[in-house]
């Protein structure tokens, strides 16, 4: 009696995803050729941009920021959001400097720092799921809270008596190869993470949590645990960009990482994830990530100041929002009216 | 049992209120006791102006967040409007009254073009308003170019503003008294304030009886926009050397202050007097930490925790209340005789 019931559903729940499918789908291939066009335009702006050193710097550049949109895309698929990834970079970094001026090795400090990165991003998602806030205030308190726990700790000191072996890691490269260590870590976390997504259950669990939550506790989706989890990955990743910035400035800074949330969300974004959970792709994320750092490289060779760089990716922002809305109204316009 | 829950929201708000009264009177207690300076006339009244400036942008963003949307770009529009009117007095492009026009009409524009973002293009609020954040802020570094204005480029009557008063209240206090009735009669009082509230608790609802919740949405958008632009124009006054990161960072102070004034970040309840007194809390923290000598970068943690232990007072109260309500029900149900609804 239930078989033609699911049946129906299903089917009726085809059409509208389909939709969405071939749309993402665009998205990305307009992202692939917006990333193209920015290496042709770029290439012509100044003769330094397509050499590989070039690309070296600006990878380097933009890996906090990719790394940490990469758990992002999951927390905001999963109808979420962690504002308070930025205030992990700066406590992470000012532990980390703080636990090295003490004279505690790196090798006892960085675990250390990750772990601190984890258990904020639990109190985050136990204070979501426990006690049932909203993300957007929690991870605005947290976010006001770690930076100014960031600043107690070191105070508006820089600690720069890093280990080379240790800031090699930061802007030093791949033996061999032009590419910075920390693209490694970018492309493993994202090709784990991407498969989890895409390939698994539980990153189907995550798309039916943030398409229709009761529906998917009732189909037996542990919503807490697994929300749970998100922020503390979200909160670990942040920690280990965190150590990341430190190596490749080689300076820890209870300010560090200030205003990169914005940065975050907007390659998630721009990367096609819908604010409103439920659909999104980890790949569209990667390729606005380098997107976004591309523009950005590009924009400096140009000598466009950092001021109109700003504004230039708020309105990317809204611009990744505004130009899908108006091609689905464009094409339901062209269905039913 | 049914005028108990249609009453939830006031008397949430209610109680936030006097209990936001009631710890704010004990922190002035604590603070006097450790530093008896603390009750000078210098001291409260620079107190007061600082949570002022605060409380006009949070009301605006308290009318917002009714509304079931958020206004993140509240710093960026009091930073740009302040350096812009700031950079027309010092260029003597226009007097004082007319660069007070000038400033609050800057706002609201910023405010219908947040608006705009969010009802027409349909821009989820918190994206729009992260991305006007980022281009307002960006314009007001454009407009500055790195240089600063100081207090000795200003014209005294736009700084005398930050001194002035009434029968020793500070202007800048009763200004944001003024606001801040105005905003709650109008949401209190007027057919289409209610609408606020209506468009924040039941959308579809509010859609069922014929509210034009985008217009809502609009309004509030470009109210906010106008409160941000006269925070602005008070804050250049009032600091005098005016950056281009004017007011970084002041959106979390206003967010703070909506919050811990007890309107639900979902929508639909809080009052405004709520986040001004809210804006005035936060001020007595900032100021307590000056006074009983803690040092300064507590305060931002303090912000931070602050901001979750309101909400978590929130979700409890709100959960106790519910099941109160349902426990009288069924008592109701059981004894029908006996029921005391």
């Amino acid at each position: 009696m239930s078989a033609p019931v699911t049946h129906q559903a299903r089917s009726a729940d085809a059409g509208p995803r389909r939709l969405e499918l071939s749309l993402l789908g665009r998205w990305e291939v307009l992202l692939g050729v917006v990333l193209l066009g920015l290496v042709i335009v770029g290439a012509r702006l100044s003769p330094v941009f397509a050499t590989a050193q070039n690309f070296s710097n600006l990878t380097a550049a933009a890996m906090e920021v990719g790394i940490m949109a990469l758990p992002m895309t999951l927390i905001i698929i999963a109808g979420e959001i962690d504002l308070s990834v930025e205030s992990t970079v700066g406590l992470s970094s000012a532990v980390l400097g703080w636990l090295w001026a003490a004279g505690v090795s790196l090798w006892l400090a960085v675990p250390a720092v990750l772990l601190l990165g984890a258990a904020g991003g639990l109190l985050n998602g136990l204070l979501v799921t426990r006690a049932g806030l909203p993300s957007l205030v929690v991870t605005l308190g947290t976010l006001a809270l770690l930076r100014g726990l960031a600043s107690v700790v070191l105070g508006p000191r820089a600690i720069s008596t890093f280990p080379t072996e240790f800031t090699a890691f930061g802007f030093g490269t791949l033996p061999g190869t032009p590419l910075p260590w920390s693209l490694l870590v970018f492309a493993l976390l994202g090709l784990v993470l991407g498969v989890l997504l895409h390939a698994t259950w539980l990153g189907r669990q995550v798309f039916a949590v943030g398409k229709n939550q009761s529906a998917a506790r009732y189909a037996g989706v542990r919503v807490r645990r697994l929300k749970t989890v998100l922020f503390v990955l979200s909160g670990t990743v942040a920690a280990l960009a965190g150590v990341i910035l430190t190596a490749r400035l080689s300076s820890a800074r209870a300010d560090a990482g200030q205003g990169l949330t914005l940065a975050v969300v907007t390659a998630v974004l721009l990367g096609g994830v819908d604010i409103f959970g439920g659909s999104g792709t980890l790949l569209g994320v990667v390729l606005a990530v380098f997107a976004l750092a591309m523009l950005q490289n590009a924009l400096r060779l140009a000598d466009v100041s950092t001021q109109l760089q700003s504004i230039a990716v708020g309105l990317l922002l809204i611009g990744s929002v505004v130009v899908p809305n108006v091609v689905i109204r464009f094409r339901r316009g062209g269905g039913t009216r | 049992m049914t005028t108990s829950l249609r009453s939830l929201p006031t008397l949430l708000a209610r109680q936030r209120e006097w209990s936001l009264l009631g710890l704010m009177l004990v922190l002035s207690l604590a603070v006097w006791l450790k530093a008896p300076q603390f009750l000078s006339p210098a001291n409260l009244s620079q107190v007061a102006i600082l949570a002022a400036i605060i409380a006009v942008a949070a009301v605006g963003e308290a009318l917002v967040v009714l509304t079931r949307n958020v206004d993140l770009s509240v710093d960026a529009t009091i930073g740009l409007v302040a350096y812009a009117v700031a950079d027309l007095l010092k260029l003597h492009t226009l007097d004082v009254p007319a660069a007070i026009v000038f400033g609050i009409g800057l706002g609201l524009l910023l405010g219908i073009v947040n608006g705009a973002l969010v009802t027409l293009c349909r821009v989820p609020s918190i994206v729009a308003t992260l991305g006007t954040l980022s281009v307002y802020r960006g314009c007001a570094y454009l407009l500055a170019g790195g240089s600063q204005i100081s207090l000795s480029d200003l014209p005294p009557a736009y700084v005398a503003l930050a001194r002035a008063g009434l029968l020793g209240v500070p202007l800048y206090v009763l200004l944001a008294a003024a606001v801040t009735l105005v905003a709650g009669l109008w949401v209190g009082r007027t057919r289409f304030g209610r609408q606020v509230y209506a468009v924040g608790s039941n959308p579809e609802a509010a859609a069922v009886l014929g509210i034009r919740s985008r217009l809502v949405v609009f309004v509030v958008f470009g109210i906010s926009g106008t409160l941000a632009g006269l925070a602005g124009v008070l804050w250049g006054a009032k600091y005098g050397t005016i950056t281009a990161a004017a007011a970084d960072g002041a959106v979390l102070q206003v967010v703070a202050a909506v919050v811990v004034g007890g309107v639900n970040i979902f929508g639909g309840s809080g009052s405004v007097v709520g986040a001004a007194l809210g804006a005035l809390f936060l001020g007595l923290i900032a100021n307590g930490l000056v006074l009983v000598r803690l040092s300064q970068f507590w305060l931002q943690a303090i912000y931070g925790a602050v901001i979750l232990v309101a909400v978590a007072a929130d979700a409890v109260i709100v959960r106790r209340m519910l099941r109160a309500a349902s426990e009288r029900r069924r008592a109701a149900q059981s004894a029908p005789g006996a029921g005391r609804a």
